[in-house]
């Protein structure tokens, strides 16, 4: 079974980010990079399903030349071989769609699994378009997936209000990390060291046919507005009573 | 993070921040109280390749650089003392003799079983008439037949009660002593005539396992002897040489999560209407523990840089210790300080830690024969 997991690029969600003055993106210098999480729940899924059904676990990025290092950490988790799309420019999620479609016709995989969305611009919207331009059925937000044992179908739980839902898809599909789908698991130093002598193998966007074109572009960010402070009520009568009359909310 | 510290370093040393984080932090009360390390932690440091860091990766290990191992041990010792105390000795003086003056035989043989784990090493030097001075040894080491008899006694040996194999400094030439008659030895703990004796109980470091070994008509085959007979003095120093600057790191470790403990403190603990940290006295808490450990950390990286690239750091690396250890033993009283008498409580930590790090300033020399040794050679010649 071969499975093609997608890694991108962001800035560490713990890291106090600082928008550019041009305020169209954050400001880089000095910030750390990790793998997106919820790729890293991905590749973990794909490399448990790997150690059940034995096979092929392949990771692919977009970017610059950087994105080879979160390459290299999906690799150091124990994922067999990567591919690495070379390319600098701005795109939005339609393009990475693209770009993935053209990859999964080359290498044929039998599941892809996406992170849910990217923590950086929180789009999440890559798996639903790669899913329809493969024409491919989708499970998005699992916190579970079973493969049947006849290797044909996928079983993908996802969690919904007030329960559970539970999709079977046929293979080849895609499939969407959610965030209690699993803990990824450490990367060992022995694995690191393994992960250097792993190929990685690199692509361009003009060498699969793509034409990059942003549909979508960043106008402008700002920082949250500052919260402001609350008041201290005196008695739980003024509370309930501010509930009503002020908030509404009771 | 220094740049000379490699990319597969840094990853690695992600790694362990998580690991620390979320695995070893939760579990460091129950390490204190009980003094014992939980199986499933030690069973994932196996796996993380924690114990082999600096075995050469023809013998199973990592073969780490000292700047890159320094670093890892750096950031494993921002939890309990006594998880850092069994990776560093393990890689460190339980194995370095073996690594460097070993017989090809020894390393393919023991190597392997240290860097996975399922070996546990300790290093058997110090003596109760033999501490800084190192060559007044007594253990006696007397040829027979094939092999040695060993008789004699060692104490304050970290990891003795569960160590499988033990490098053990013994007098073989009473004359001679440091210059030629000193011997190191590999010695099996099943080997008959050797036992462990007390276990010490100590002020701090719970969980790092400190012991009595003695020694009755124990006898060693020659096959165990590591490096030239009379050499063991030369093996003793230069595996402590390296292990002064894992102890310099382990103390930037454990200064900077003081600091950062008391950063958090200062802000949340309100006096007087307002934060501790909007008192001048407290800044200068932080502001001079910031100032050693941007100090220390670079004195730690430019001796352990220059220990890779081959030169002679000695000296170096005993200013290190020192001052590595010294500050973080002044950093560990000021935020014990900075938390008042909640810094007293064993709730915080912080009263944990002041009582470990104090033994930094005694361990792989004291800070005085550390001062004894860069004045030897200032004066030299």
């Amino acid at each position: 079974m071969k499975i093609l997991v997608t890694v991108k690029r962001v800035s560490d969600p713990e890291a106090k980010l600082k928008i550019k003055p041009d305020g169209l993106w954050i400001q880089t210098e000095g910030v750390k990079f990790v793998v997106n999480p919820f790729d890293e729940i991905a590749v973990e899924e794909a490399l448990r399903i790997k150690e059940k059904q034995t096979g092929e676990v392949v990771v692919v990025s977009v970017g610059d030349k950087v994105v080879t290092e979160q390459i290299r950490a999906a690799l150091a988790m124990g994922a067999d071989r990567g591919i690495f799309v070379n390319y600098a420019g701005s795109y939005d999620s339609y393009d990475i769609a693209n770009i993935l479609a053209k990859i999964v016709e080359q290498e044929k995989p039998d599941i892809i699994i996406l992170g849910k969305q990217a923590v950086d611009d929180d789009m999440g919207q890559a798996g639903f378009m790669l899913a329809e331009l493969l024409g491919y059925p989708q499970a998005a937000f699992a916190s579970k997936v079973e493969i049947t044992d006849d290797k044909k179908k996928a079983k993908v739980t996802r969690e919904i209000d007030g329960g559970l839902e539970v999709k079977e898809v046929e293979l080849p599909c895609i499939i969407t990390a959610d965030l209690r789908l699993n803990t990824p698991r450490y990367a060992s130093l022995p694995n690191i060291m393994k992960a250097k002598q792993k190929p990685v193998k690199e692509l361009t966007v003009e060498s699969l046919g793509v034409a990059v074109k942003p549909r979508v572009t960043v106008k402008k960010l700002s920082e949250p507005p500052k919260r402001k402070g609350g008041v201290k009520v005196e008695s739980v009568q003024d509370l309930v009573s501010k509930l009503k009359t002020e908030a509404k909310v009771i | 993070m220094d740049e000379r510290i490699t990319q597969e370093a840094r990853h690695f040393i992600d790694t362990i921040k998580r690991f620390v984080k979320d695995e070893c932090m939760p579990a460091e009360d129950a390490i204190e109280q009980t003094g014992r390390l939980p199986d499933g932690l030690i069973g994932k440091m196996k796996d993380l390749g924690l114990f082999g860091l600096r075995v050469p990766a023809a013998y199973g290990g990592s073969g780490m650089n000292l700047l890159d191992y320094c670093y890892v041990i750096k950031e494993l010792s921002k939890t309990h003392d006594a998880l850092r105390a069994v990776i560093s000795v393990n890689n460190g003086i339980g194995s370095m003799a073996i690594v460097h003056d070993g017989t090809e035989e020894q390393k393919k043989h023991y190597l392997p079983l240290l860097a996975s784990g399922d070996y546990i090493a300790a290093f058997a030097l110090t003596e109760p008439g033999a501490g800084s001075d190192a060559s007044s040894i007594a253990t006696t080491a007397v040829k027979e037949n094939n092999g040695w008899i060993l008789n004699g006694m060692k104490h304050f040996i970290t990891n003795a009660p569960i160590a499988d194999i033990f490098t053990v400094i013994a007098l073989t030439d009473k004359e001679k002593r440091a210059k030629g008659g000193i011997t190191a030895f590999l010695v099996e703990k099943s080997l008959k005539g050797m036992r462990i004796g007390n276990i010490h109980n100590t002020m701090g470091g719970k969980g790092w396992l400190q012991a009595e070994v003695i020694f009755e008509d124990c006898f060693v085959p020659d096959k165990n002897l590591i490096g030239a007979i009379g050499n063991g003095f030369k093996i003793a120093m230069k595996t402590l040489n390296e292990g002064r600057l894992s102890a310099a790191a382990s103390a930037i470790g454990i200064g900077e999560r003081l600091l950062s403990m008391g950063i958090e403190y200062a802000k949340l603990r309100k006096q007087f209407g307002k934060p501790i940290a909007e008192f001048e006295a407290i800044q200068w808490m932080l502001a001079d523990s910031a100032t050693e450990l941007y100090a220390a950390d670079r004195m730690l990286a430019d001796t352990a840089y220059r220990f890779d690239q081959g030169e002679d750091i000695r000296t170096q690396s005993s200013m290190t210790k020192l001052f590595a250890t010294e500050s973080a033993f002044k950093i560990a009283d000021r935020m014990l300080q900075l938390h008042g008498g909640m810094g007293f409580m064993k709730e915080t930590k912080v009263e944990r830690m002041f009582r470990d790090i104090r033994a930094y300033r005694i361990f792989e020399g004291t800070s005085e024969i550390q001062r004894f040794m860069i004045a030897r050679e200032l004066l030299r010649g």
